[in-house]
């Protein structure tokens, strides 16, 4: 891997900035350059949130995502929106839950329960953030997993660290790949 | 070892300011550059700093001159339209000469815009927002661990020149989240004060060859005036034209006579450049990917990026018109430090423009089209 | 001529207090003040409440903003601060938060204070920060010429009143006690030694404090409205003085042109600056 960008997408509340910010934050505790950014509308809550981090073995220009290697949509409105003009190779990740999946020519397309993990196995829709993380890093080999724990942990709210550790190994075990 | 952490622009902000001494700040809520008031909320208490939150933007900065003229290194923080409603009180610290730092978190305008996202329409504001003629240093961040060192040198200028300094930040920069080394120690200036405050009566006084006044902070004894209209060394007001005339000569002198120390910028590639990108603040990451880009293609392209916007970097840049053929000017507003750089050109190469004001960023492959370009 | 000339005067022989020479600056003067204008005696009366209460004036913080009354920082001898309009408060608020050691007094104008900085009046009110405001209130913007002001009487004239003043005017204090002022009072400058308690007891209370105080204006408002002399405002002063306890059972009828004095409202809150120590105290100990 010398350089991943990735585009996280859902809706506002879904949590995709602080996904974005876990695997920053594990791309820099395993001393790797990292950019991450986020578009989003004035709602806390609601509307569509956009999230990207670029890691790279070198140092970062542009810290926009401008081709994609990797896109996950948690919604259909934000796949409706991202999953256009992707470009060649980009492997799409796209939650079980999205009825209708757009014709994307050249993407390796990945459907996965993300959030019924997150509600179902986990326990808490909240935690659907973590389960991403986790099928992420297992999916792309971003970073070592020790690295992606202490992330996770650098980030969560104390007292949340058993649910989300839980989260964390339950999108792992998707066992995703392309 | 120094600690390498993740941090996002606006936080390097106020982790820069409280390394410089910051140890006080006032600010009004404002996307997108709320997060410095609220890192700021959690941090100073921590060194023993002091945080509030006042009613509104004006008060804000008057506020942060309250303090910095009772000793405190000050900071406040806002975006477009608040940066405009400070602008009367921009100008009494730059006429009094009380040390303070400006943030100004750049986003799409004008009036309320788009709050989240970004822009440099405020270049030409920073300069010349406040009324009458004053004296003014901008600066101005590409990347969170330059808004770190930035934020510093902010501050000692700040302390140095007993002025005023605006730090231009931008949405692409401040909401930017990248690893940054922050280092154990870091070089902090204090302002000029003065020994024994009961003895010097005349706080604005400046001995013959010097432009920058000692004064001991408010509560020292030295029990002087300031004054938003033009006074005397003492700080009282005067009418006189004469006073008036050698005030004004010696606070646009104090920052146009000292162009080296205060003056930056960054030249990348340039040597056998052909074709230079001017940039500055969040563009400058566009621009650093297209160059590598025309390089890959064979074309000779290099980075002029002035880090203090204001005073402007007309002598580098004059340089850089003697040998280059094109610039390609790259700014996220309908045309602002163009102007300037057409100024310095004067003809002498050709000035191609790239700018937006769509609430989206300027794409390295939008500058690289501008560098191809005949 | 306005004013008195008191530069190259010997302390010994002029007709001046020693109050006076302590704390005003006397080569800035003469004063702006019109002949007859009540900042003077205002001045004078804070420099009095200072003086009874032994407050070194090295400690001692002045804030002013823009308009006449606010030419009264540079007059006095402490550490002055002349700010822009409306924002004396707003700079006030910064000093004293970044050093509670100083005793810190707001001397502002109707206009400075109610007006333009009416927001950060009442900010200050509800933050219960340690500030002694004392309201030169002549119900008229003088320094521009005559303007009506937010304490300008319905039905009275000004340059910018011509017809007849059709606003509401405010009462400054009580809109402070709205907005949750802990030390309220009002004076005159006719009612001279009350009005010094009443700045004196502000001075002291812990908390927030303002003191409006009753001022006259003969050049502008006097003029505009047939008031008279300077000397026929300040025997209306006297002849339509209510005390403060007695005016509590008036009606607003009753009350319509009297000229009330003494202490509205005291009462205890906690002190801003000391409840943000409080907060510093959790991370560093023995920090100032």
């Amino acid at each position: 891997m010398s350089k991943m960008e990735l585009r996280l997408a859902g809706s506002g509340g879904q949590g995709v900035i602080l996904a974005t910010v876990i695997l920053a934050e594990a791309a820099v505790i395993a001393g790797k350059y990292t950019a991450q950014s986020q578009s989003y509308g004035p709602e806390a809550r609601g509307g569509s949130a956009k999230a990207e981090v670029i890691i790279s073995d070198d140092p970062i220009g542009f810290t926009k995502v401008q081709k994609p290697s990797f896109l996950m949509a948690l919604t259909q409105d934000s796949l409706n929106k991202y999953g256009k003009n992707l470009p060649e190779g980009c492997i799409v990740v796209v939650d079980d839950s999205i009825e209708h999946i757009p014709d994307m020519p050249g993407c390796k397309v990945l459907t996965l329960p993300i959030l019924s993990t997150a509600r179902e196995k986990v326990g808490r829709a909240q935690t659907a953030n973590i389960v991403a993380v986790g099928a992420i890093n297992d999916l792309l080999h971003l970073v070592d997993h020790e690295h992606l724990r202490e992330a996770v942990l650098s980030r969560i709210p104390k007292g949340t660290e058993e649910l989300n550790m839980k989260a964390l190994e339950m999108g792992m075990a998707l066992n995703a790949s392309v | 070892m120094p600690k390498r952490v993740l941090m996002q622009g606006n936080e390097a902000c106020v982790e820069g300011a409280i390394a410089a001494g910051m140890r006080f700040f006032a600010g009004y809520p404002i996307t997108p550059s709320t997060e410095i008031a609220e890192v700021s909320a959690v941090r100073l208490p921590q060194v023993g700093g002091h945080f509030v939150q006042m009613e509104d933007e004006i008060a804000s900065i008057a506020c942060a001159i309250g303090a910095s003229t009772a000793g405190a290194k000050a900071m406040t923080a806002t975006s477009g339209p608040g940066f405009s409603l400070k602008q009367e009180n921009l100008g009494y610290a730059c006429l009094t000469e009380i040390p303070l730092v400006v943030v100004d978190v750049q986003r799409s305008g004008p009036s309320t815009g788009l709050p989240t996202s970004p822009s440099q329409g405020d270049v030409m504001m920073s300069r010349w927002g406040t009324h009458g003629d004053h004296p003014i240093i901008v600066i101005s961040p590409s990347s969170v661990k330059e808004t770190y060192e930035l934020a510093i040198r902010c501050f000692n200028l700040a302390e140095k020149y007993r002025q005023p300094v605006i730090f231009l930040m931008d949405e692409i920069v401040g909401h930017l989240r990248e690893g940054i080394e922050i280092p154990e120690n870091v070089e902090t200036v204090d302002r000029p004060t003065v020994e024994h405050p009961t003895a010097k009566l005349a706080a604005y006084h400046v001995e013959p060859g010097q432009l920058v006044p000692a004064m001991a902070p408010f509560g020292h004894g030295q029990r002087y005036n300031i004054s938003g209209l033009f006074s005397n060394e003492k700080g009282f007001p005067t009418n006189s034209n004469e006073l008036t005339e050698e005030k004004m000569q010696r606070i646009m002198h104090k920052i146009s006579d000292n162009y080296d120390d205060i003056v930056q910028v960054e030249e990348t590639g340039l040597e056998d450049a052909e074709v230079a990108v001017f940039c500055y603040g969040g563009t400058t990451r566009a621009a650093i990917t297209a160059v590598e880009e025309a390089r890959a293609k064979g074309i000779k392209a290099g980075i002029f990026r002035p880090v203090t916007i204001w005073p402007f970097a007309e002598r580098e840049l004059d340089a850089v018109c003697k040998k280059v053929k094109k610039i390609v000017v790259a700014e996220h507003n309908y045309g602002q430090l163009l102007h300037e750089v057409e100024r310095v050109a004067q003809g002498r190469c050709k000035i191609s423009f790239i700018g937006k004001v769509n609430g989206t960023v300027i794409t390295p492959d939008e500058i690289l089209a501008k560098i191809e370009e005949e | 001529m306005a004013g008195v000339n008191m530069t190259g005067v010997s302390p010994k022989t002029a007709q001046v207090s020693d109050l006076i020479w302590k704390y005003m600056r006397p080569e800035n003067m003469p004063h702006i003040w019109c002949p007859g204008c009540g900042h003077g005696i205002i001045m004078r009366e804070v420099a009095q409440a200072v003086e009874n209460l032994g407050i070194d004036r090295d400690k001692l913080m002045i804030v002013s903003g823009i308009g006449c009354s606010s030419r009264a920082a540079g007059y006095m001898d402490a550490n002055t601060l002349h700010t822009t309009h409306g924002r004396a408060i707003a700079f006030a608020t910064g000093i004293k938060i970044a050093n509670p050691e100083l005793e810190v007094i707001v001397l502002t104008g109707d206009g400075d204070a109610s007006a333009i900085g009416g927001n950060h009046l009442i900010h200050a009110c509800r933050r219960n920060i340690g500030l002694t405001v004392v309201v030169m209130n002549n119900s008229i913007y003088g320094m521009t010429g005559g303007q009506y002001s937010p304490t300008t009487p319905t039905g009275e004239f000004g340059t910018t009143a011509p017809y007849g003043n059709i606003d509401r005017d405010f009462d400054v204090a009580q809109l402070a006690i709205g907005a949750g002022a802990t030390y309220a009072a009002k004076g005159s400058v006719y009612h001279v030694p009350q009005t010094v308690k009443l700045i004196e007891n502000g001075i002291k209370h812990k908390g927030f404090s303002i003191i409006d105080v009753a001022d006259v204006c003969p050049t502008y408002y006097g003029r505009k409205n047939k008031k008279g002399s300077a000397v026929n405002m300040m025997q209306y002063q006297k002849d339509n003085m209510v005390p403060a306890d007695k005016a509590k059972t008036m009606t607003e009828e009753e009350l319509k042109g009297k000229i009330v004095v003494g202490l509205l409202k005291e009462t205890e809150y906690p002190e801003y600056t000391e409840e943000y120590q409080k907060i510093i105290d959790r991370f560093v100990k023995g920090a100032k």
